[in-house]
């Protein structure tokens, strides 16, 4: 991203939500807001600013199929990828269907390379009907970004509906989840540095290397 | 600048009657397409290599000794040649044979298939493909350069004192090109032997073939073969042509739109402004075709898929003469005026011949003069 260039003079760090919430407004989209907030106050007490973006999945739907087809992303989706891969923390939402992550939020992660996401600061966070939905968020997304490997803050975030009643939601026990997750969040990015994949363009094995096996 | 076409040689059904040409039929119109080639004018035939349905070229050299016999100027080529998978020693002995065959019209590229299974059908492993096609060349290459040759590697028996036979026509080996869509170790290959590379290039974006031509030029250059702008560069392109632009959308989308490929995926339009896919009217080909040079530099070959996803023979053979007839002609004239003279023409057998001419007079002349001395 653009805001790279500062960081000699000023630490600038972007997090990147990437909901796959269907409605809109959706609570999933809502739940990514909530949590960004909570991760930007905690990176606030430290030096520097923080953006925020959202990449709404809806949005890709389409070219996420096509992606499927053709093994190349469209120019909007790749400026989505591009964002992923160069945020110094992603927050990922997804709303629970049939007992795992929604199809739309796997189609759009598994358009990312392997290795691209090595070391990167995650949050997981999921919607849903009920509580007895939660544990989606370990048996399922954790494996999958642990696969990817990106780093996980330990506390991942479900809502279900009955949690976004009013004192549930600002000040209740969702409300407490989302600023200790956004917290661990802060201080994954604060410590990581995280990876850039290598450019094999750019740093090329020479033929007598790759003779020489 | 030399033109021409590449078939992967597909079976597919023709989704506009449901037909779907027998074996037999693609076979003898394969050789109908690149006799046509020759007819309108074009320079280049080549055939892929796929060992599974639906595919039907699985011994190319038998299908491109056919249609050597029975034109007179078409270079024959394929696209690719699975180094991976085929025994150098084979390929070393099948193409020499060619060569002879088509009074050295033939060359060849290099490439890793797109088929997963296919390397354990032929005892090999896919995580192997690179290590492969690294191996297998050089050996090839050795094998019609030297006469006799003693090798040992990983992925096949050794060899001592073995001779391929028969030697290349006239001492020339056959030109090879190396083509890859995004492998940045086979761009390096090439640059290394000094050989032509080929970047697909239909079914991707344009940046994916800049960014291979790009490294390949470079380490062309640092190998010493000549600057960046004389290395030797192929391009696939797709199109469907009609006189008006319009009547070519209308009759190519059920085609485009059920292609194995990309069909059941993006759109038409998007897909033809993602990828270098043109369907439109000759002026159309010829705009877009130009324009590949602005992203490549000066290139050598010019190659289209034009009888793909089920397109009946008497749809391909009027696509031929269009390009033929209408697009390429002006495209060579355009081509060869923008070319500065530094930059070489795509190596025949004949100016491949001419220079180890020109190389073994040099060297004797050295001879000659320390002789004298």
């Amino acid at each position: 991203m653009t805001h790279r260039t500062h960081r000699t003079h000023r630490i600038h760090r972007t997090l990147v939500v990437v909901t796959a919430g269907l409605s809109q407004p959706s609570s999933t989209r809502l739940l990514g807001d909530r949590i960004a907030a909570a991760t930007s106050r905690a990176l606030a007490e430290g030096p520097g600013e923080v953006d925020v973006e959202v990449i709404e999945l809806r949005e890709h739907a389409q070219a996420l199929a096509s992606n499927l087809l053709t093994g190349f992303p469209s120019d909007d989706l790749r400026t989505a990828l591009d964002s992923v891969l160069a945020a110094d923390g992603l927050i990922v939402v997804t709303p629970i269907f049939n007992g795992s992550y929604s199809g739309l939020f796997k189609m759009f992660f598994d358009c990312i390379e392997q290795g691209s996401l090595n070391g990167k600061p995650v949050l997981l966070a999921a919607t849903g009907g009920s509580a007895r939905h939660s544990l989606a968020l370990e048996h399922t997304m954790r494996p999958m970004f642990a696969y990817l490997r990106a780093i996980t803050a330990p506390t991942a975030v479900f809502a279900a509906t009955e949690d976004w009643g009013t004192s549930g939601s600002t000040h209740g026990a969702l409300a407490q989840r989302v600023d200790r997750a956004g917290t661990e969040l802060a201080r994954l990015v604060a410590v990581t540095e995280a990876s850039r994949p290598a450019d094999p363009f750019e740093d090329i094995t020479s033929f007598e290397e790759l003779l020489a096996g | 600048m030399q033109f021409g076409v590449f078939t992967v040689g597909d079976v597919t059904a023709d989704p506009t009657t449901g037909r779907a040409p027998s074996e037999a039929e693609r076979i003898k119109g394969t050789l109908a397409i690149a006799k046509k080639a020759e007819e309108v004018g074009l320079d280049v035939f080549a055939t892929g290599e796929h060992h599974n349905p639906p595919f039907i070229p699985s011994s190319p050299t038998t299908t491109l000794a056919y249609i050597a016999a029975q034109t007179e100027r078409l270079i024959l080529s394929t696209s690719t040649t699975l180094i991976t998978t085929n025994d150098p020693v084979k390929i070393a002995e099948d193409y020499a044979t060619l060569q002879h065959l088509a009074d050295g019209r033939v060359d060849l590229m290099m490439g890793r298939g797109n088929t997963g299974p296919v390397y354990p059908w032929f005892g090999k492993d896919i995580r192997d493909g690179i290590p492969l096609a690294i191996e297998n060349y050089q050996l090839l290459h050795r094998l019609w350069r030297e006469d006799v040759v003693d090798w040992a590697g990983k992925f096949r028996t050794p060899l001592q004192g073995f001779t391929s036979a028969p030697r290349p026509l006239d001492g020339v080996p056959p030109f090879v090109w190396h083509g890859s869509i995004r492998s940045p170790e086979i761009a390096e290959q090439a640059a290394y032997y000094g050989d032509g590379f080929f970047a697909n290039h239909i079914f991707w974006p344009p940046e994916h073939t800049a960014r291979m031509v790009k490294l390949y030029r470079q380490r062309y250059a640092h190998y010493a073969h000549g600057q960046a702008d004389q290395a030797i560069v192929g391009l696939g392109g797709q199109a469907f042509i009609r006189k008006n632009s319009q009547d070519a959308v209308r009759e190519f989308r059920p085609y485009f739109d059920n292609a194995p490929v990309y069909g059941h995926g993006p759109s038409l339009e998007d897909f033809t402004s993602q990828t270098p896919l043109t369907v439109g009217s000759p002026q159309e080909v010829i705009d877009r075709t130009l324009g590949f040079r602005e992203y490549v530099g000066d290139y050598q070959r010019q190659l289209f898929l034009m009888d793909h996803a089920g397109l009946p023979l008497k749809i391909v053979l009027e696509q031929l003469d269009l390009l033929g007839e209408e697009v390429v002609p002006v495209l060579r004239k355009e081509f060869e005026t923008l070319r500065p003279a530094h930059v070489p023409a795509a190596p025949t057998h004949a100016s491949l011949l001419a220079e180890a001419k020109a190389t073994a007079e040099q060297s004797r002349s050295i001879e000659t003069g320390k002789a004298t001395q």
